[in-house]
């Protein structure tokens, strides 16, 4: 049954415009790969996130990065800058696969427009094209097709021609799809759907003959593969109907009958085989398909009317007490489901429908017609599958399943809002009672390291100085410097001594000659030293750079916050009315669509009730009368 | 009763085109500017996204402390990843599980960021534990890096092997 519920989907999509024509599957996916060599890593987290079909992330990082980007004064520095192009176009890409295609148009088209090598860009317009169509704008998706122009990447030919072609057909120019169809029957991608697709076309066209000779050898071939054998049902299916509605009985018998029995449309085919068989009078012949078909699963409209074509045949063929039975049997299961209906209707107004689609059981993936029908308390969704499967409803729900992603993070971001905020107090009532005194302290060490720095400043100018114009008594030691003082003292004070002088000349004299002679082994030292300085004053400045982008941090933790949270809860307020209002639109939609479905086959359901009554009635009379007849004769 | 069986043909032919028209009715423009609106709130949200990443980044990963572990997967691996676990200076500060999807996204070449935090300048040991399936028998690889913190934002990457792992800092 599930395989039959997922067929059924991939059939049915799209499939509100017969013209159309049947998709073999919707993909979303994006086309981005990753590069080869990858130069930055945010950039790869993004693509992480896209890989995963999670849009959302995608996108906020590419975002943020791509504008952190193009604020550089000198991007070409920046790691992303290798991948920009890339980067640009993927970022686009993402947007057409999280469904925002007016803001994904303008990036990709400024990708197309740019200087993009063909393939790329030829890969662009297809995915934007067969967006467009998707949101039911075949005129523009035609428009965006007609610009491909030159190479186009080998796996991508057949879905590029497909798309081309339904979008030809959904503008109505179903003799300009043909062509393109007929070229695409060969190909192993598009096996079946090419052909029933040229059918309809060359129908639509009004080339019924030709039309309706696809659509029968289409109904013929060969595979393994359930989608294609799938088509060939439907393919089927169509003609067998056409040939019908024409009084065609036996070509169309001889069609419906290909369709196989555990198909996802051979119900409608073991109907239409029976009517075939009930225009031509050969009742006994249509109680076969039908009564196989009475027994199916009672949702199914074509089993709903089987339940009454058998007792019509039955009395047809003059067993009115079998019809009368069956009749009153068709009555009852109406009844039921008449009930089911109802219960489901009151069910999908009381907002069950939407809490059922927002479940988290329930996620965007192929197959999410079948988990819904797997959910408890869930409408009766077998009346709801050909509406599902519709490109309306899915568009709808795709939307509302968005609206609900964004009201959960909106919710979580104004909960990380007051952690901020709770965050920022912490750190304010932490640092602002230590920040006074250990400024202070800074202060005062700030003005010693100035100092100190003057002073370094000073003696390497003087040492610079003394390479040009070399002074040896800046080079003495404090020693020497005293003895000279007390020297020169000494021979300021002294009393006319010729031999004292002498002396006083001589040590002066050996000073002088220890300061020379000593000079380049002082300098050479001094500069030794200054280097060690230096060393010590680097390490010190480091210190300090490293204290203040600390002190700064420090403040730069609970400062400055205010306003940017403030704004941000004032813009997550906003976006959540909108999303609370858009949520509303869009659920309403989603529930009117449902409910009409299902009263209207709670209406197709009254009415066959009444004609089930009239025929039981009339059925108990006839064979009342028969009865009468016998025992008269006998 | 059954006089008319054209009528009933076609009800069913017009079955399969789609929805009979019934009660409340939506108009294509209708669809659409909703459709649009839609739109336009991604937009917006998705900037509020970006703000509070920001936002998010200057208040708990200040540049100064900031450390960022990146993980990617080498080519060509064909193994089962199960888990990583990472611990940062001897404690354990992340660790995942990772699901069929997650695992496709870092054979296709995406990279995930497992942990951002902040630790001083200077060198930091890191140790990255990985469990996976080869060959139907579990593993289980440790190895250790060194992290050294200067001043700016760290980010190192490393690379998941069945044999070895792999490690760059960026």
């Amino acid at each position: 049954m599930i395989r039959l519920l997922v067929l059924i989907t991939t059939l049915l999509f799209a499939s509100s415009a017969l013209a159309a024509g049947s998709d073999p599957a919707p993909k979303e996916a994006a086309c981005t790969t990753a590069p080869r060599e990858l130069k930055d890593l945010y950039y790869g987290e993004a693509l992480y996130y896209a890989f995963q079909g999670d849009w959302f992330d995608s996108i906020a990082r590419l975002d943020t990065e791509l504008w952190q980007y193009h604020g550089l004064d000198e991007p070409q520095r920046d790691s992303l800058f290798q991948h920009i192009d890339q980067a640009e176009f993927a970022v686009g890409d993402f947007e057409l696969a999280y469904r925002m295609h007016q803001r994904a148009g303008r990036a990709i088209t400024a990708v197309i427009e740019g200087n993009l090598e063909e393939p790329v860009r030829n890969t662009a317009i297809f995915r934007l094209a067969r967006l467009y169509f998707r949101k039911d704008q075949p005129v523009q998706a035609l428009h965006i097709l007609e610009r491909i122009d030159g190479a186009v990447p080998a796996e991508l030919r057949e879905d590029l021609a497909f798309l081309h072609a339904q979008t030809l057909m959904a503008n109505g120019r179903f003799a300009d799809a043909a062509p393109i169809l007929r070229q695409l029957q060969g190909g192993e991608g598009y096996a079946g759907f090419a052909g029933y697709n040229l059918g309809i076309a060359l129908i639509k066209d009004g080339q019924e003959l030709e039309g309706r000779q696809y659509l029968d050898r289409n109904g013929l071939i060969e595979s393994a593969v359930p989608a294609t054998l799938a088509i060939r049902d439907k393919s089927n299916l169509v003609l067998g109907e056409k040939l019908l509605e024409e009084d065609g009985y036996d070509g169309a018998k001889q069609v419906l009958d290909r369709v196989r029995l555990d198909g996802p449309f051979s119900n409608r085919a073991l109907l239409g085989s029976g009517w075939a068989d009930a225009f031509q009078g050969r009742f006994e012949r249509a109680l076969v398909p039908w009564s196989i078909l009475a027994e199916r699963e009672i949702t199914d409209s074509a089993v709903q009317e089987a339940l009454l074509a058998v007792p019509y045949a039955y009395a047809k063929l003059g067993v009115y007490s079998k019809a009368a039975v069956l009749y009153g049997r068709a009555l009852q299961a109406f009844g039921t489901e008449v009930d089911k209906l109802d219960a489901s209707i009151a069910s999908i107004r009381e907002g069950r429908f939407l809490q059922a689609l927002v479940g988290e059981e329930l996620k965007q993936d192929g197959n999410w017609v079948v988990k819904l029908r797997q959910l408890p308390e869930t409408p009766e969704t077998y009346y709801l599958l050909d509406l599902m499967a519709s490109h309306d409803f899915q568009e709808s729900l795709k939307n509302y399943l968005d609206l609900e992603e964004l009201r959960k993070k909106l919710a979580t971001w104004e909960g990380d809002l007051d952690a901020f905020e709770e965050l920022i107090r912490l750190r304010r009532a932490y640092y602002e009672p230590l920040l006074p005194e250990i400024d202070s302290q800074f202060r005062r060490l700030d003005s010693r390291m100035r100092l100190r720095l003057e002073q370094r400043d000073h003696i390497e100018k003087r040492l610079q100085a003394m390479l040009t114009a070399p002074r040896p008594d800046y080079l003495a030691t404090a020693q020497e410097r005293i003895l000279k003082e007390q020297l020169a003292q000494i021979d300021q004070d002294q009393v006319e001594d010729g031999e004292l002088e002498a002396r006083i000349g001589r040590l002066q004299g050996v000073l002088e000659f220890n300061i020379h002679t000593d000079y380049d082994r002082r300098l050479t030292e001094a500069y030794q030293h200054l280097h060690d300085l230096n060393r010590l004053i680097d390490a010190l400045q480091k210190q300090y750079a490293a204290f203040v982008r600390v002190r700064q941090a420090a403040t730069q933790s609970y400062q400055g916050y205010d306003e940017t949270i403030r704004r941000q809860r004032s813009r997550i307020g906003e976006a959540r009315e909108t999303v609370a209002t858009l949520m509303a639109r869009q659920g309403h939609i989603l529930e009117v669509m449902a409910v009409n479905e299902l009263s209207s086959r709670r209406d197709r359901l009254a009415e066959y009730q009444i004609k089930a009554r009239f025929s039981l009635a009339d059925s108990y009379d006839r064979a009342a009368r028969a009865e009468g007849l016998k025992k008269v004769e006998q | 009763m059954f006089g008319g069986l054209r009528t009933v043909i076609l009800a069913i032919a017009m079955l399969m085109l789609g929805i009979p028209a019934y009660g409340e009715e939506f108009s294509k423009e209708q669809m659409k500017g909703l459709d649009e609106q839609v739109q336009d709130i991604k937009a917006d949200v998705l900037g509020i996204a970006a703000q509070l990443t920001r936002l998010e980044e200057k208040l708990l990963y200040p540049s100064d402390t900031q450390v960022a572990v990146f993980l990617s997967l080498a080519d060509g691996e064909e193994f089962r990843l199960d888990a990583v676990e990472i611990q940062l200076g001897g404690k354990p500060v992340a660790d995942h599980l990772y699901s069929f999807k997650e695992l496709e996204a870092l054979q296709k070449g995406g990279r995930q960021r497992l942990y951002t935090g902040n630790i001083t300048t200077g060198d930091h040991e890191l140790q990255v534990t990985l469990s996976g399936k080869s060959g139907g028998s579990d593993f289980l690889r440790t190895e250790h890096f060194t992290v050294s913190k200067g001043v700016g934002p760290k980010i190192v990457e490393v690379t998941l092997a069945e044999k070895s792992l792999g490690f760059k800092d960026w």
